[in-house]
């Protein structure tokens, strides 16, 4: 089984874009499902469900997102090689851009919105600039020029990464989405394999479920701002 | 399809490369692109470090650790920033396109090939639904007999490089539509000059390249702007005026597909002349009789196929040419009123009423 990672920020067209391109994959006779890990809610299932690709969904709630897709992701694929699927998307958001679930041989693909500004390229980190594969959605709105200047910032992010302009409304550049998914790498164990970033190190008292605010309530892993002109404290 | 494995540095967080390997790798700090690197990521400048292992060596923990780097993601980062200029410089030579024929919705045979070459105009007429997008979407991903028309699109006599087809930076193929807008929130000239950056042009090019695209919008749309007026302040007209100033001259792409943009209040023969003049193929598929009739072949596109291929004959040289005129003064009356001025009777005498025909 194939696993693809999507990562995005939050509406970015990752659920239309997978849809879009999955069908193209059902036509060629793969079975597709597809996992979806959120924070809080999540009504994508249903898109899912309604176009008939089997889906799970994870909710992490009160638990870091980040861990709770490293802790989750060796169960889902178990889930998806018992349904017996040629390929598993697992859909989740950026998170915090500090954070990627990309993993080591397996396929990673970074979705981001060109409404989003030419500058997102360089705000979201990790998950676009470890991805394999980035698409870029909504752009039969927006300017070829405009367009182009966005490739290159995300070129200027990731040297390797293929680009492609896919449109989760029309489905424009989803069947060569399809191909490129076609061609992901096949079978790696995920049990034993790697991330391809660190998570982000925080255990603090906030993490275990503190609420309130100021020094006394601050322990664990801190990290202060640095402000040029603050009083030297105790 | 690159391994996806690949994409990872040789050493993750644990695991440090090996000193040979390391040195190998490092990277010389030199130039304004290196300096703009490190105040993106909000790392303290290189200063007087020459190479990067020394500046990463030089570095304290709090530094190193910021955004999860260690010295190969770091070095990979820098080396992608250099290196995009080089991926945007390209622009692909085209001397012909070739359309290999399909088969129409029924499954019937395509009968026409068609081959285009640098500075033709294909007009694409047909009801909605007759498949003027799907020929549009067959050209833009270099259909190889795989989509539903089974069309094949040759590029210079050959099948296309896989990666032509497989990455945004490789299409040969500019858009233009209707639903297009801008949306970066820049003076036009600042974005002028981030598009030329783009396509590395050299910054004593720059300059001239802003103005030409500048100067031929204007001229198209009518209205005056300047370099210093917002891109999202552009009227309708004038946002395509320079979105196709910008196609013909900034762009690198030798193909533009144009999507109906009758109604946008654009010159639309300065244009067409405009992408000719820079030897770019297009291909717009319209229902404007002016457009449809100013191109160099026209295809009519009936149940998903070409049906017919249509050359200009005399008299519809002739009916564009009437065309042409009536659409001046028809702009020129629109400019009139708009000013505030009255209309007399030459202005009556430039209406076809009174024309000899």
């Amino acid at each position: 089984m194939k696993l693809v990672t999507v990562a995005g920020p939050p509406s970015s067209g990752k659920t239309s874009v997978i849809l879009k391109t999955l069908r193209w994959l059902r036509d060629d006779g793969l079975r597709a499902g597809v996992v979806k890990f959120d924070c809080l809610t999540t009504g994508d299932a249903a898109a899912f469900e309604a176009a008939g690709f089997p889906v799970l969904t994870g909710l992490s709630a009160n638990f870091c997102p980040d861990h709770y897709f490293i802790t989750n992701i060796e169960d889902c694929v178990a889930w998806g090689a018992r349904r017996r699927l040629d390929l598993l998307v697992s859909e989740s958001a950026g998170l915090c851009n500090r954070c990627a679930p990309h993993l080591r041989g397996h396929l990673a693909v970074c979705v981001l919105d060109l409404l989003a500004g030419v500058d997102t390229p360089r705000k979201v980190g990790p998950m676009l600039r470890t991805a394999d594969l980035v698409f870029v959605t909504k752009g039969d709105i927006v300017s070829q020029a405009e367009r182009e200047v966005f490739a290159f910032r995300i070129r200027q992010v990731n040297a390797r990464a293929r680009i492609l302009f896919v449109n989760g409304i029309t489905g424009q550049g989803a069947w060569e989405a399809s191909r490129l998914w076609r061609a992901a790498p096949d079978g790696a164990p995920v049990t034993g394999g790697r991330l391809r970033f660190s998570v982000p190190a925080a255990v603090c008292s906030y993490c275990l479920g503190e609420t309130r605010l100021g020094a006394d309530f601050q322990n664990g892993t801190l990290r202060k701002i640095k402000i040029p002109d603050a009083p030297a404290h105790a | 399809m690159p391994d996806p494995s690949d994409n990872t540095p040789a050493g993750g967080a644990a695991t440090p490369a090996t000193p040979a390997a390391a040195a190998a790798a490092d990277l010389p700090l030199a130039g304004p692109r290196c300096a703009e690197f490190f105040a993106l990521n909000h790392l303290p400048p290189p200063a007087s470090h020459r190479a990067l292992r020394s500046w990463w060596e030089a570095q304290p923990w709090a530094i190193r650790a910021e955004a999860g780097w260690d010295y190969d993601r770091l070095r990979e980062a820098l080396a992608a920033f250099l290196s995009a200029s080089a991926h945007a410089a390209a622009a692909p030579a085209l001397d012909t396109l070739e359309i290999l024929p399909g088969r129409d919705k029924s499954g019937a045979p395509e009968r026409h090939a068609l081959c285009l070459r640098p500075g033709d105009i294909v007009a694409l007429v047909g009801p909605t639904g007759a498949g003027k997008s799907r020929l549009l979407a067959d050209i833009e991903c270099l259909a190889q007999g795989d989509t539903p028309t089974g069309r094949v699109i040759r590029i210079n006599g050959r099948a296309p490089d896989p990666e032509s087809r497989f990455s945004g930076e490789g299409k040969i193929v500019a858009q233009i539509t209707q639903n297009m807008n801008f949306i970066m929130d820049l003076p036009v000239a600042a974005f002028l000059r981030l598009h030329a950056e783009s396509r590395a042009l050299p910054p004593r090019e720059t300059g001239a390249a802003v103005r030409r695209v500048l100067e031929s919008a204007v001229g198209m749309a009518g209205e005056p702007f300047g370099p210093e007026t917002e891109l999202t302040q552009l009227s309708g007209g004038q946002s395509r005026a320079l979105m196709i100033a910008d196609a013909a001259f900034l762009s690198p792409k030798p193909v533009i597909l144009i999507d109906e943009i009758e109604n946008a209040g654009v010159d639309r023969t300065r244009a067409l002349e405009l992408f000719t003049g820079q030897g770019k193929i297009v291909l717009l598929s319209t229902h404007d009789p002016l457009l449809a009739l100013s191109g160099t072949s026209r295809l009519v596109i009936r149940n998903g196929a070409v049906a017919d291929v249509i050359r200009p004959t005399a008299d519809e040289q002739d009916t564009r040419r009437r065309l042409a005129l009536l659409d001046q003064n028809l702009s020129a009356l629109r400019e009139r009123l708009r000013s505030g001025g009255r209309i007399g009777r030459d202005a009556a005498a430039s209406l076809p009423m009174t024309m000899t025909s």
